[in-house]
């Protein structure tokens, strides 16, 4: 294969026609018809002591939601939900169901097909937002202020289970917008039509809880000035670092950041106005690797590739996500590193790749080489948390993996301070599991007000 | 290739799938339709004096669905033929002349004089046809005037109205029963002792189908208000059996030929009713809610049956299961049996362990050793199977008879021999054994 070189890198917008982005990035999995919404919640047992429900982070008790979508009840279905995961909307469309509920669906050891537990948790949900009812309601009022750092899943979760508790939250986010990676994150084709910011005014409506946006920690924020202020402190402002790829070439115009470019996205009003390279490479494993390729072939991209350094087995993505990228027209390509990113002007034109393997036990490279060119490459192998913006804090939070240390109730090591979500060690990236982090913490932020 | 013709009462039919007197066999058009999509008889719908009765014109009919909209029960408020009796006997005569090959009966309900009987047999016979069906079975409306099941409730005057209609005509007479009594037995002894050729059952079920929670009130709903109607369709089939096969081993109408009605939809529900005693059967609501072509899954279904089983006619096994129904105190007591639950074929739904641990015997397990396992616990299991009806999977839950050894939930040796309730210690009227 020759390297053109020579050739400047082609990346630019309007690769397609109007009609083609929305149709592009509509709902992937367009919402179940009540009369599919009533045959799917049939094809649920109700089992006793259900699997899917033992398998869900939020511990949402589905058969029962199911079954009350089943009796014409899809309010109570949606309450049941709610109760139990106030982002249950969200996570009924960008949970990993494959690997969690519907996995341990008995229908699929049974047919391999599970009840698809996640669109009718997204029609009961659906439901409850378009209609609009309240379904919850704050206890008598405690006079208590917890802080919430992070407008993200975590902590509005942890917002909305304190105020339910009749204490006053104030949520900080660095960002203009509430909804962290909802907002700012998730694939485009998976949140449609605002949802991110529909949930947010739901979970807001209980009351209690004021947004202070815009400020961050380290900046506008302290710690200790927070502990002042509030009679606790929960932290869940997420990972705000790029791992780098530590490759020759990595500063190049048009090596991008996949979090930052998704984030983009997820913020334009006309995606036509967002330019894309016409060869796209995306390095790394996970679902934002996937999200970055799919998105960018969904915007006219000619040729995608995911190089990843293991094998199908070790990618964090899904085997969904995966097939995913591949029915969109994305390459995966296995068992590969960068080993250089090759520039003109400045600028990425290719990709030095070299094929792995793994040799007792440590992955090395086999000497082999191949490149392709590339007119973007993005980076999607992993963020970090950055810990400096908690310096200041008289004592210090201790951190375990360069992440926050906390304990089974999500406490860290500071009395009145908890925290949850991707900032936490063994964190697991999953929206629902950032949702469970904030509802525990807030029942142990609430106990600990109540002594 | 089984020979699934059916004589019944001499009435011959190329198979003994009746169309029962309902909408569907109202008029000629529909009949026609029925022949040519191989119905082996129709019992026309049924005819009144003149000036015929009317219907609502609003809705008729009221459903109980399946999630997936199937339809499990149909309720009607649909009166009589609403056309005049000059109309209908023209059509019967003309349909009977160009099906010879077909069953064509006429149902009938006039009012309880026999004059008025006299009357109308007469003009039914000009007809041609092949029998008449005396129906005193219609719960609704035209019970209120003294018709329909009002009479079929009253044995002295279904034994009645039969005899005259024997007194007065040569056709085979059929008698429909309703299912709205007590019991069904003396409805059918006084046909019997009428003279009936034959009875024919269930009609329909009295029934308030649905109310709807808006209007507050019963549906089908006419402007407002609803009434009670006649239920049919699959979900009355287990009620429809049980009073087919109590007339077929009540000594006192043993041999009176049955026509089995009540929810038969396909081949199987058909063999069913013939081994409790039905000679035929007929068949409304399936039509009704899938059109005239089932009649060929019908057929096929049943002569495929035949021939597995090496029937070679209908004789072969009508009423073959009749001995097996008795009393509940002939029930063999020493008859020992065990769920048992094939771990391969166990999906770990768990239904089985919440169905026995809350509303039974605490005879299924919900973990063995900590991990989520089903397994039977002999020691308490009484054998009910409970576990099998709510178990998902076919076949993964079975019982399983003890033939050998002690029933570890008794510790009482397994008895190879058979006894009964009558003659069980605990009875207080129990008969003693001979010595």
């Amino acid at each position: 294969m020759s390297i053109k070189t020579g050739e400047g890198p082609d990346i630019r917008s309007s690769r397609l026609a109007q009609e083609d982005y929305s149709k592009n990035f509509g709902d992937i999995h367009p919402p179940l018809a009540s009369h599919e919404a009533y045959v799917e919640a049939d094809r649920c047992y109700f089992c006793y002591d259900a699997p899917c429900t033992v398998a869900c982070p939020t511990s949402i008790d589905i058969p029962m939601f199911i079954r009350q979508i089943s009796a014409d009840n899809v309010k109570g279905a949606a309450k049941t939900i709610f109760e139990e995961n106030i982002l249950g909307g969200m996570c009924a469309r960008v949970c990993p169901t494959e690997t969690l509920c519907e996995q341990a669906c008995v229908r699929q050891e049974a047919e391999g097909k599970p009840v698809k537990i996640g669109l009718l948790q997204r029609y009961a949900t659906d439901h409850l937002l378009e209609e609009g009812d309240k379904v919850f309601e704050r206890a008598a009022l405690t006079g208590r202020k917890v802080a919430v750092v992070g407008a993200g899943p975590a902590g509005l979760a942890c917002a909305h289970r304190l105020a339910m508790h009749g204490h006053d939250v104030t949520v900080y986010d660095a960002r203009k917008k509430a909804g962290g990676l909802n907002e700012y994150g998730i694939a485009a084709y998976k949140s449609v039509d605002g949802f991110a910011q529909r949930e947010v005014e739901f979970l807001l409506s209980i009351g209690g809880i004021t947004l202070d946006l815009g400020k961050s920690l380290g900046k506008e924020l302290s710690l200790s000035d927070l502990r002042q202020k509030y009679d606790a402190v929960f932290l869940g402002m997420g990972l705000a670092g790029v791992n780098s790829l530590r490759a020759e070439g990595e500063e190049l115009d048009g090596v991008v950041d996949a979090v930052s470019y998704i984030s983009d996205l997820r913020q334009s009003t006309d995606l036509s106005r967002l330019p894309v390279g016409r060869k796209v490479v995306v390095i790394g494993g996970g679902m934002t690797a996937v999200d970055a390729a799919v998105q960018s072939k969904l915007l006219g991209a000619e040729e995608v590739t995911i190089l990843y350094r293991r094998g199908k087995e070790q990618m964090n993505a899904s085997d969904y996500e995966q097939d995913l990228a591949q029915t969109k027209g994305v390459t995966i390509r296995h068992w590969v590193k960068p080993n250089r990113l090759i520039g003109v002007n400045g600028k990425v034109s290719a990709i030095e790749c070299e094929y792995t393997e793994e040799k007792a036990g440590s992955l090395k490279g086999t000497g082999e080489t191949f490149t392709l060119n590339a007119d973007m490459v993005f980076k999607a192998i992993g963020q970090n948390f950055v810990a400096a913006p908690l310096n200041g804090s008289a004592e210090v939070v201790e951190l375990e993996s360069g992440r926050i240390r906390v304990g089974e109730d999500r406490r860290t090591s500071l009395g009145d301070v908890w925290a949850g979500g991707d900032c936490i060690a063994g964190g697991e990236d999953l929206t629902v599991a950032a949702v469970e982090d904030g509802k525990v913490a807030a029942e142990a932020i609430n106990a600990f007000l109540s002594r | 290739m089984a020979d699934i013709s059916s004589n019944f009462l001499g009435i011959k039919s190329p198979n003994p799938f009746w169309l029962a007197s309902a909408p569907p066999t109202d008029k000629e058009y529909n009949v026609v339709r029925a022949f040519e999509a191989g119905w082996g008889g129709v019992v026309w719908k049924t005819l009144g004096e003149n000036p015929h009765v009317v219907n609502v014109n609003g809705p008729r009919y009221g459903a109980i669905h399946g999630n997936d909209r199937r339809l499990l029960g149909l309720n009607n408020i649909e009166l009589i033929t609403d056309r005049s009796l000059e109309i209908n006997l023209e059509e019967i005569t003309r349909v009977k002349k160009n099906w010879p090959d077909r069953a064509l009966i006429v149902s009938l309900m006039v009012p309880c004089e026999e004059q008025n009987w006299i009357d109308i047999l007469k003009r039914v016979e000009d007809t041609g046809c092949d029998g008449i069906e005396l129906n005193f079975g219609c719960p609704h409306g035209m019970s209120e005037r003294g018709m329909g099941a009002a009479v079929g409730q009253v044995p002295e005057y279904v034994e009645m109205v039969t005899r005259w209609c024997k007194t007065h005509s040569d056709l085979p007479v059929i008698v429909k029963l309703t299912p709205n009594i007590s019991d069904v037995r003396q409805s059918a002894r006084a046909a019997h002792r009428g003279g009936a050729d034959a009875v024919s059952l269930i009609n329909t079920i009295n029934s308030i189908v649905g109310v709807d929670l808006d209007l507050m009130a019963p549906t089908p709903t006419v402007d407002g208000k609803g009434t009670h109607g006649g239920y049919c369709g699959p979900a009355v089939k287990p009620i429809a059996l049980n009073m087919v096969a109590e007339i077929a081993r009540d000594p006192e109408t043993q041999g009176l030929p049955i026509s089995g009605i009540g929810g038969i939809t396909t081949w199987k529900d058909a063999a069913e009713f013939m081994v409790l005693g039905s000679g035929n059967v007929q068949v409304c609501t399936a039509a009704m809610t899938y059109g005239f072509k089932i009649v060929t899954e019908l057929a096929e279904g049943l002569s495929n049956w035949m021939d597995e089983k090496g029937y070679s006619s209908l004789d072969d096994f009508v009423g073959q299961a009749v001995p097996n129904v008795t009393d509940w105190k002939y029930l063999n007591l020493n008859y020992i049996a065990k769920a048992s639950i094939d771990q391969d074929l166990c999906i770990k739904c768990g239904r089985c362990h919440i169905a026995c641990e809350d509303t039974s015997h605490q005879a299924i397990t919900a973990t063995v050793d900590g991990v989520r396992k089903f397994e039977v616990i002999d020691d308490e299991c009484v054998g009910c199977n409970l576990c099998v009806s709510v178990c998902p999977v076919e076949d993964c839950i079975s019982m399983v008879q003890m033939t050998e050894g002690t029933d570890p939930r008794t510790n009482k040796p397994i008895d190879p021999g058979y006894a009964n309730w009558t003659t069980h210690p605990n009875n207080p009227s129990a008969v003693k054994a001979a010595e």
